[in-house]
Formats: C-alpha cells, sequence, structure tokens
C-alpha cells in the first residue's frame, strides 16, 4: 500500500487508539502505584512495606465477605443464565414456531431496562410487606423477610440477575446458531435422536465459542457487580451480599475515602477477571 | 386428531410462555405500579389505577425531574454521537488501510475490554478532579467515546465495504475523507443503528460512575434520581414505580424501535 494510504489509516484510527490508551492503560498503571501507597485525600506516599494495602486485604473480613459473595453469584448464576439463554435461543431457533418476534422481544426486554431501575423493582415486589409475600399468602405461606436474611438477600439478588441478563445471552446465542450446520441436526434426527440427544451432543458443541464468549462476559460482568448490589439489598443484611465493587465504592468514596486501599481492592478485581478469563480460555481451547 | 408434531411442541411453548410470564411481569409490575398509591402498589394491585396525575404532581414537586433527564439526554445524546464518529472512522481505518501493525494495535486495544471499570475509576476520578471537571457531565461523557467493542464492529462490517467502489471513488479524485463520508456512511447505516442502540442503553443507563463524578444534586442522571429516591426512610411506592417508569423508557424506547438493527450488529460482530 502507498505510503500515504497508510498514513491516513493510521490518522483514521488515533483519535480512538490514544482516547483508549488515556481512558483505560494509563489509569490502569496509574491504580497500581497507589495501590501502594497510603494516606488520605491528595496526602500520599508510599506504604512501609510496599503491599502494606494488601496484606491489609487479607485481614480484612469484609472484603472476605464480599469476596465469597462474588463467587457465590458466580458459580450459581453464570451456569443457570447460560444453560437458559441456550435453551430458549434453541425453542427460537425452531423454524416452525409461531410468534418468534414476540416471544424474542418479550424475552429481550429486560436487557434494555435499567440495572437500577430494575434493582428497584424487584426490591418492590420483595418488600416484606409487598406482592411477593401476598402471592406466597395465597398458598398460606407466612411472609418471609426476603431482603433481610443473607440466604434470601442473595436469592433475590440472583433471580434480579437473571431476569436482566437471560435474554441478553439469548442474542447472542441466537447469532451463534446461524452458524450452526441445520444438516448436523437433520442427520441426528435421522439416526433416530431425541430433542435433546441432538441438543446436547449436535448442537452445544458447535456453540462452543459463544459459550466461552458468553461465559467471559458474565464473569466479567459478575465481578464488577454494583447497581444491584447498591440499590436491591445495599449490600445487606450486614454485608451478606454486598459485592466487592461495591465495598470498593465504600471505601474510595465514602466516609473517610481511602484511594489507596481502594486501588488495592481494585487490582485484587483485575487480577481475577485476568485469572479466571485465562482459565475460560484454556478450557475452552482444549479439543475434545 | 392432533397432530403428533404438535403434542411434541407442546413443552417447548410452555416454556417459552413461563419464561415470557417471568419477563413481562416486573415490567408490568411498574408500569401498573406507576398508576397506584403506594398503598395500592404494596396491597400488590395488579391493575391500572387512577393515581398517575398525584404520583406526577408528587414526583415533579419532590424531585428536580427535568434537569435529571437533561444530564441523562445529554450524556446519552452526547457519547451516542461522539462514540459513532470516533469508533466509525476507527474501524474504518483498520479495514480500509489494514496492515500489520495495525492489526498489533487492534489486539492492544482489545485488551482494554478486559480492564474491568473498577481498576481505573480511582485514578480516572483524580485526573477530572485535577482538571475541575467533578460535576461536569463531560467527566461522564470523555471516558464512554471510544471502546474496543464499537470499533472491532465497525471494522467486521467494513468487511463487506467494496474495495471496487473505493477505488472508482478515488479515480475521481474523491479525498480519503470524503470516500468516508460519502460513501462509506451512507452505506453502514445498519450498523451505525446498532452500534448507536448499545451505546445510548449503556450510557442512559450507567450509574457508578457519573455516582462518583457527579456530586451535586444539580447534575444528577436520572439512574441517579431514582436511586435516592429510595434510600429515604419513607418509600411512596406508587412515585418511585413513576420514576422508575420514567428513567427506563428511553431506553427501552431506542430499543425496541432498532432491535432488529441490534441483533443484526450482534450476528455481524460474532461471525
Amino acid at each position: 500500500m502507498d505510503r500515504r494510504l497508510n498514513l491516513t489509516g493510521w490518522a483514521f484510527l488515533a483519535p480512538a487508539a490514544i482516547l483508549i490508551v488515556l481512558v483505560n492503560f494509563v489509569p490502569m498503571i496509574q491504580a497500581f502505584i497507589l495501590s501502594l501507597q497510603t494516606g488520605r485525600g491528595a496526602n500520599l506516599s508510599f506504604a512501609d512495606p510496599l503491599w502494606y494495602n494488601y496484606q491489609r486485604l487479607f485481614g480484612d473480613e469484609i472484603f472476605k465477605q464480599t469476596l465469597v459473595n462474588t463467587f457465590i453469584y458466580l458459580i450459581i448464576q453464570v451456569p443457570i443464565m447460560l444453560i437458559l439463554a441456550m435453551i430458549l435461543a434453541n425453542l427460537l431457533n425452531n423454524p416452525n414456531l409461531k410468534a418468534k418476534a414476540f416471544w424474542r422481544t418479550a424475552i429481550f426486554l429486560p436487557a434494555a431496562v435499567s440495572l437500577v431501575s430494575y434493582s428497584l423493582v424487584f426490591r418492590t415486589i420483595f418488600a416484606n410487606d409487598g406482592f411477593m409475600n401476598d402471592f406466597l399468602a395465597l398458598f398460606s405461606v407466612p411472609p418471609v423477610n426476603w431482603l433481610g436474611e443473607p440466604e434470601t438477600a442473595r436469592f433475590v439478588l440472583i433471580l434480579g440477575l437473571l431476569w436482566r441478563w437471560t435474554g441478553y445471552n439469548m442474542i447472542f446465542f441466537l447469532a451463534g446458531l446461524q452458524n450452526v450446520d441445520r444438516s448436523t441436526i437433520e442427520a441426528a434426527r435421522i439416526d433416530g435422536a431425541n430433542s435433546f440427544q441432538t441438543f446436547w451432543r449436535v448442537t452445544v458443541p458447535q456453540l462452543k465459542p459463544i459459550i466461552l464468549l458468553t461465559a467471559i462476559l458474565s464473569t466479567n460482568g459478575t465481578l464488577q457487580l454494583f447497581d444491584e448490589s447498591w440499590n436491591l439489598t445495599k449490600g445487606g443484611p450486614a454485608y451478606a451480599s454486598m459485592s466487592m465493587s461495591h465495598y470498593l465504592y465504600e471505601v474510595s468514596f465514602q466516609r473517610n475515602p481511602n484511594f489507596g486501599y481502594g486501588a488495592a481492592l481494585s487490582y485484587v478485581i483485575l487480577i481475577l477477571v485476568a485469572v479466571l478469563a485465562f482459565i475460560q480460555l484454556r478450557v475452552g481451547d482444549k479439543r475434545d | 386428531m392432533i397432530k403428533k408434531s404438535t403434542l411434541r411442541a407442546v413443552p417447548g411453548y410452555a416454556f417459552l410462555g413461563i419464561w415470557t410470564l417471568f419477563s413481562l411481569f416486573p415490567l408490568y409490575f411498574m408500569v401498573v405500579g406507576s398508576t397506584n398509591t403506594s398503598q395500592d402498589v404494596l396491597g400488590s394491585r395488579l391493575i391500572p389505577g387512577g393515581a398517575l396525575f398525584e404520583n406526577a404532581v408528587k414526583l415533579f414537586k419532590a424531585q428536580d425531574v427535568g434537569a435529571a433527564l437533561f444530564s441523562s439526554f445529554f450524556i446519552a445524546v452526547g457519547t451516542t454521537v461522539l462514540a459513532l464518529i470516533i469508533c466509525s472512522v476507527a474501524g474504518y481505518g483498520f479495514e480500509v488501510y489494514h496492515s500489520k501493525g495495525k492489526d498489533r494495535v487492534m489486539g492492544v486495544l482489545l485488551l482494554a475490554m478486559m480492564i474491568p471499570f473498577a481498576a481505573t475509576m480511582i485514578p480516572l476520578f483524580q485526573v477530572f478532579a485535577k482538571l475541575g471537571m467533578v460535576n461536569s457531565l463531560w467527566a461522564v461523557v470523555i471516558p464512554a467515546i471510544s471502546t474496543p467493542l464499537l470499533i472491532l464492529l465497525f471494522r467486521q462490517s467494513s468487511r463487506a465495504f467494496p474495495s471496487e467502489i473505493l477505488e472508482a471513488a478515488r479515480m475521481d479524485g474523491l479525498n480519503e475523507l470524503s470516500i468516508f463520508a460519502r460513501i462509506y456512511v451512507p452505506t453502514m447505516k445498519a450498523t451505525f443503528a446498532a452500534a448507536g442502540v448499545i451505546t445510548f442503553m449503556t450510557a442512559w443507563n450507567n450509574f457508578l460512575w457519573p455516582r462518583v463524578i457527579l456530586i451535586k444534586n444539580e447534575v444528577q442522571t436520572m439512574p441517579m434520581l431514582i436511586s435516592n429516591l429510595s434510600a429515604g426512610y419513607v418509600t411512596d411506592y406508587g412515585v418511585l414505580m413513576l420514576a422508575v417508569l420514567i428513567a427506563s423508557l428511553p431506553a427501552m424506547v431506542v430499543f425496541l424501535v432498532l432491535q432488529r438493527a441490534f441483533a443484526n450488529g450482534i450476528v455481524g460482530a460474532i461471525k
């Protein structure tokens, strides 16, 4: 290619590239430096020992609790959601299905609602004297203090996540199904496989790249969970449902802001995202 | 007689039906709730009531909804317009003027997708604070206008852009920028629509960063307004449901109008 055109190309992509470096990579390095510092406000100096903030994290019971919470959400919610999304996409991909557009829109619609909005709707539905308890009363079930007990608070949060994100992931699977070879499915049918066997043995293996993509995106999203923790359960009761990002916000911007400690916490989230993505890529890449 | 194939379809329809009910119920609850009084919302009244006007009066008296809507629209529209310009130009640049070096840059930029926002938030706050941009809506717009995902979307879509047209336009003496603006942009409407929906919805619904950088109540966004509304000791649930509805409508309308483009955009991006 001639030099002038090559330079034009660089000029075209420069503004976007420079912005990404300035708002992602540079702050990422600054956050690391910050995580080695202590002090209040702008009055920061390097800690002694340098890894003091990280050491402090290991003794921080609230941090440990938020780490456990985040992993509970990750391990329970993400697999259930991806399986449901895959089943729904498979049903919608059936050429004989009636009212396809209606189902797709209805199932995807929650993904257009803001996280804060749905959190508050769920908070209202699961209030002590709210709809859910009234509904259960029809079956003579005594009222449940949904947001006041650790297990049920986490349950409502997980239910909310399933509501908001299953349809979103379904769209990825629907897109992925466009690339699945229909003749392999028909061949399996002719060989006498039932729909479950066909789905599990023929369709799912071909969806592997999408499963990997959605798993990484969902893991990433769960580790950064904030809006739901803040608005739905307020992290409570005590810290039983608080997410890591929620705690990060509290440490960094509330009461006695401590940027150094917050930055160390943010680096733990960064490392977890990286490590989990690496594991998923490794597992997903294995040929069987 | 019912055909066997019809019977086999029943579990599928049942599953879709149940999930659709689950999907739509909270939205229905929100819409109906906005027309009922607080007592009726908690009393699980599931039919529309007559309190919409009353709720609206209470909401607009208690909160500066107009200002919050202005902030939200400013951020969402500003982010969308700038992101579409900057990312489409970049995606086009990566694909049309393709070279090995640009591939490597793209690879590095894609890494940025793996950086959680949490890990950049504190330094970003410090920088914007130094620039005197705390409480400035631009501090919300600027970090959101260049994203690897959007660049990738435009780069992938640019593959379909025929190079003969490019050559012909160059022969006719059009400069590179006008080829982009006059030929590329009009042929890529679908991609622009998909990218626009994604960006608008994300920007409209953003909560954590605006919460950090917009401290004064006068510049709060709609998600911040509804969050604050429920933080008090006494919550008026009818008013809350109306506010939640107002905060949700713009992103939902944009999505409903452009949903086909959105789905096609995702198909195009992961192929």
